[in-house]
């Protein structure tokens, strides 16, 4: 079991290539099928491994047992038209499939070799069936680096990533100096994908050149920006590429331990992750004198318990002594002094999901692909307002109508686009006059958002900005750990503020008094959450002032979402049949049989219990 | 005199089982706490206040420290929960798609609000942060059941059908 050297690994990786072979096959060869079910979180909430036990069964009872097999895979990304399955060679790709459908997949597709219509996408803008994954307009402008292998190998078959090329990178960097490990992540241009930015191979050079024995790696899987989900996906779609580039990184600085600090949350990307971790340990691939190299490198998980602080590296550092997730002053950096005071690097998921490809494929490869400061590609979790919800990954540079319309195929139910928030709680809104900005790292930071983890939220004419940023203020202020003053008063006033516009009480003063309490709060607080804390504030006041002017000076919210600005009103289409009065809990709605009903609107406590009684949809809120 | 009730032995089992589970641990010191506190509440379903001073002898630790860290983290609780905990996404995928109205309805109709429990330990309502599923937006989820596209004109019947569902 256990692979002793580089040259066994090698031949098992040529050994292992029939594993694959069906899924990598040009053209159709033959009757032999493999059908790939989506176990994505998205795809499993919505019964995929109940799919995948029903084909099992199908195929059984089909006695197709020598033909066709069934496999769990990683993310596909298409969430929104999920559960996904993926049949290979012929590479036909079935969209919200059902257990029921399992059936039909067998006989028609399988034994007949006639894929089944009607679970095929269709795609809106020309109305036709697409077959396969390629042809379809959410993959056209999209590059998988990072999610390479969601899709194509089952996470929990070691022999899969194998074949899949893996661990090739970690045999290559036993044949290199640590120092000219850090310089490939330097040369590549790869960036740190957790959010900020910071160039991975300077992090790892500086921690490399740390005096002292003992030092640390560790990956930040705390994915707590609500609306991002890349990191879940990546650990649960490939937990080894993360293993793997974990050992690499810590080959290049020294250290012999490796901390995943991931969320409690996530029970299935722990489960991938624990299995991931066996067998690595089974076949030498972690453990002692790794490949017969002389290094040792182990993983070990640590459960982050609901914190979304600790997303910062020092008070996940905190977390993982066992501690309140509390940072603390960076006087001396963690490549200097970090985890229980030694050297550690800490990276987030999805850029260490790059890492082993940049040292199979060499930096010029990587930096081919991007903008001038930000290379490679970022993956998004494309969420809100837009037809195809999911995950994406594209060059740097991509633009934010390409990921809206193109990729997102626009916004549903005929609305029109308001604004794009990327960055979560720590980002901005960004208007429409910007969405052929080329995203990357600078370009998100000066039209006032930030790249972030990589959530993005499309927002259409119904959301009100005003409680956008409410909404935000409200996850800060519950979140900020409150340990500086700025962070733990300021959230908290600033989010008092919105909420006295939002209830209609706010004053032209408070608009004011927003701008100058964000700008105090974002240069004094001590870790990043405080400091990015107003950026949903400030962006919204600079683009859409009108729409808080509205909330303050007209008493109107101009997408009727804050009720205290709103009234329910009953239209002409009421039929006067009583239901609403009858229910209404504080008799406020007046009105006889067959005659149009009115709402006392000083009596009204906008229950909405009328609006749901209506039975001809006559009551609204204005 | 030691207490014969069932409650009783009961509670000594599991007291039994969690110190097992911290004597296996490579180190019994601080660095542990979060990792036996998860086993913890695991076992004990919530985290009341005999608990966590047998962690912080067993650990060798003030309670003080321990509650600190009970108290910072959201994942921790020291008080029951119901039997059916319903979790409503508030990311922001489901925010923007009406989740908050989804939770209201929940609140009306279990007569609870976010964050409570009621008297009889049935049910538990919460607004959790985003669970990763935005594709299914509003997601709802009732102990490991998930629930996607969720109105809050949905929310009786989740509720009746649930209870019929595990019933059965």
């Amino acid at each position: 079991m256990r692979i002793q050297s580089v040259e066994e690994l090698q031949t098992l990786h040529q050994n292992n290539q029939p594993l694959l072979a069906l899924r990598r096959a040009e053209a159709y060869v033959g009757q032999e099928r493999i059908i790939m079910v989506c176990g994505g979180t998205g795809c499993h909430s919505a019964q995929s491994k109940e799919l995948k036990e029903a084909l099992a069964e199908k195929i059984k009872e089909h006695n197709l047992e020598a033909l066709v097999d069934v496999k769990a895979t990683g993310c596909f990304g298409f969430c929104a038209e999920g559960p996904i399955i993926r049949v290979f060679p012929d590479d036909v790709f079935y969209v919200k499939v059902t257990p029921e459908d399992a059936e039909d997949i067998i006989v028609e597709h399988m034994k007949g070799g006639k894929p089944v219509e009607r679970l095929l996408f269709t795609e809106p803008s020309i109305n036709e069936k697409v077959p396969t994954m390629h042809d379809i307009s959410f993959y056209k402008k999209q590059l998988r680096i990072a999610l390479r292998n969601c899709g194509i190998i089952d996470p929990e078959e070691i022999d899969e990533y194998i074949a899949a090329e893996g661990y090739l990178a970690l045999a290559k960097v036993f044949g290199m100096e640590p120092e000219a490990v850090t310089k490939l992540m330097t040369d590549s241009g790869l960036r740190g994908r957790g959010g900020a930015g910071f160039p991975t191979g300077m992090k790892w050079e500086a921690t490399r050149r740390a005096a002292g024995d003992q030092k640390y790696i560790i990956c930040n899987a705390d994915e707590g920006d609500p609306g991002a989900f890349m990191d879940r996906s990546l650990l649960e779609g490939d937990p080894h590429s993360i293993i793997e580039a974990m050992a690499i990184a810590g080959y290049a600085i020294g250290a012999d331990t490796g901390y995943v600090y991931i969320r409690a949350e996530y029970p299935l990307a722990i489960e991938r992750l624990e299995i991931a971790i066996k067998q690595a340990r089974e076949r030498g691939l972690l453990g002692e004198n790794i490949l017969g190299s002389g290094f040792n490198f182990d993983v070990l998980i640590k459960y982050g318990a609901g914190a979304f602080v600790c997303g910062e590296e020092t008070a996940l550092m905190r977390s993982i002594e066992g501690m309140r997730g509390e940072p603390f002053n960076k006087t001396v950096f963690p490549s200097e002094r970090g985890l229980w005071g030694k050297p550690t690097s800490t990276n987030n998921v999805e850029t260490f999901a790059n890492v082993p490809i940049i040292v199979n494929k060499g930096a010029d490869w990587y930096n081919s692909i991007g903008t001038a400061t930000s290379k490679g590609t970022k993956v998004f979790a494309l969420g809100g307002k837009v037809s195809n919800v999911g995950l994406v990954e594209v060059p740097m540079g991509t633009t934010l109508r390409e990921l809206v319309y193109d990729i997102g195929g626009g916004i549903p139910n005929d609305r029109a686009l308001k604004a794009v928030q990327t960055g979560g709680p720590s980002g901005g809104c960004i208007p429409t006059e910007f969405l052929d900005t080329p995203i990357d790292y600078e370009s998100l930071q000066s039209i006032g958002s930030m790249m972030g983890s990589g959530g993005m939220i499309v927002l259409d004419e119904d959301d009100c900005m005003v409680n956008i940023a409410k909404f935000y203020l409200e996850f800060t202020c519950e979140e900020s750990c409150g340990k500086c003053t700025p962070c733990r008063i300021g959230t908290t006033r600033l989010l008092e503020m919105l909420e006295k516009i939002t209830s209609g009480k706010g004053t032209l003063e408070d608009l004011d008094k927003l701008q100058e309490l964000s700008e105090v709060v974002i240069d004094s607080s001590l870790c990043g959450l405080g400091k990015t804390a107003p950026n949903p504030i400030v962006s919204t006041i600079k683009y859409f002032r009108d729409e808080y002017e509205a909330h303050i000076v007209d008493q109107t919210c101009p997408a009727h979402v804050c009720k205290d600005l709103l009234q329910i009103v009953i239209t002409d289409k009421c039929i006067g049949c009583t239901k609403c009065s009858r229910v209404c809990p504080v008799d406020a709605i007046e009105g006889s049989v067959k005659q149009l009903h009115v709402i006392d609107q000083e009596t009204c406590i906008k229950c909405e219990a009328c609006i749901s009684a209506c039975p001809v949809n006559a009551i609204i809120m204005q | 005199m030691s207490c014969n009730c069932s409650q009783g032995s009961e509670n000594k089992e599991l007291f039994n089982e969690l110190g097992e589970f911290i004597s296996s641990l490579p180190e019994q010191n601080e660095s542990s706490l979060i990792q036996v506190l998860h086993r913890a509440q695991h076992i004990f379903g919530y985290l009341p206040r005999e608990v966590q001073t047998y962690v912080a002898q067993k650990l060798n630790i003030p309670v003080a420290r321990v509650y600190g860290v009970v108290s910072f983290y959201s994942y921790f609780t020291d008080t029951p929960r119901g039997e059916y905990v319903v979790q409503v996404c508030m990311g922001t995928g489901c925010f923007v798609k009406g989740s908050g109205k989804v939770l209201e309805a929940f609140e009306k109709s279990l007569n609870l609000k976010s964050g409570e429990t009621s008297d009889d330990l049935k049910f538990t309502l919460s607004g959790v942060r985003c669970v990763g599923a935005c594709g299914l937006a509003p997601v709802v989820i009732i102990n490991e059941k998930v629930y996607g596209h969720v109105q809050s004109e949905d929310v009786e019947s989740i509720i009746e059908n649930h209870l019929v569902e595990t019933l059965s």
